[in-house]
């Protein structure tokens, strides 16, 4: 393992699509894809979002993720502000087949964890012909 | 010649920027944007009556991996980010998120009582909570009636 010192990144403003109904800002998440021979994972850094606060959606290979955080307490005042905080929203499209039935996703310490199975291939299906 | 004679000059420079982000704020009428360059983690720094909240936005990291000190008004926070590695037949498409060492030194803009620090961590936000000394906290003056 190589010593590495971290840097600090300013986060990406996600497009805007639309006008949307709660005011905020909404940032775009660091990723990693990678695949295996089985499945398709992906994990995002979305740090101040839990669990309950994720939504998920594949729809015509289009693979949306949204992650809701709460807006800071309104009792306290802002001294320094290094990092803005916000929702975070982000788009693949998948061109993998995926059995959407067995996707599963977690997620820990801000940390979205997708795994995405492969479909299996149309195996060949034999007609049976019933004899009357 | 010492412009800065008992002062920290970055702490200067700090306020400054704040003085001046405070300005643009008004002007603009939204939030301030968040300083470039610094160090690892960025941080924010918030206060209410009585105590002074500092958060990092550390995702991915386990909490012992985490190590925090205080000394003489300033805050050292120190720690690893692992991402661990996957099987080896993995190939992949993105990689974004980065791990390595950190080591962020904030100097502390107010008092706190060293005594009374509380950190927490949750869903990968590092917060922690530095209570003011008593003597500090400001107190409601009453005003009487003649």
């Amino acid at each position: 393992m190589t010593e590495q010192e971290l840097k600090p990144k300013a986060k990406e403003e996600a497009p805007a699509k639309g006008e949307r109904v709660r005011p905020g800002r909404v940032f775009i998440p660091a990723v990693d894809i990678f695949e295996t021979p089985q499945a398709l994972v992906l994990v995002a850094d979305m740090p101040g979002v839990s669990g309950d606060q994720v939504t998920l959606d594949l729809k015509d290979n289009l693979l949306t993720i949204h992650g809701q955080v709460a807006p800071p307490s309104e009792r306290e005042t802002m001294l320094v502000q290094e990092y803005a905080i916000g929702d975070y929203y982000r788009e693949f499209q998948v061109g993998e087949l995926i059995d959407k039935d067995k996707i599963e996703a977690s997620v820990k310490d801000g940390v979205l964890k997708l795994t995405l199975p492969k479909a299996e291939r149309a195996k060949p299906r034999r007609i049976e012909v019933k004899s009357g | 010649m010492p412009i800065f004679l008992d002062r920290d000059p970055f702490q200067e420079l700090d306020r400054l920027q704040r003085q001046m982000d405070h300005l643009f704020q008004n002007i603009a009428g939204r939030e301030r944007q968040p300083r470039r360059g610094g160090v690892y983690p960025l941080v924010n720094i918030s206060e209410d009556a009585d105590h002074l909240y500092v958060q990092a936005e550390l995702p991915g990291v386990k909490p012992e991996d985490l190590d925090i000190t205080l000394k003489d008004q300033h805050l050292v926070l120190r720690g690893e980010r692992k991402i661990p590695a996957e099987e080896n037949n993995v190939n992949y498409h993105r990689r974004e998120r980065e791990s390595g060492f950190f080591r962020q030194v904030l100097r502390l803009p107010a008092q706190v009582n060293p005594n009374k620090v509380e950190a927490a961590y949750q869903d990968g936000v590092l917060t922690i909570a530095l209570a003011r000394p008593e003597e500090v906290k400001p107190r409601q003056i009453e005003v009487k009636g003649a």
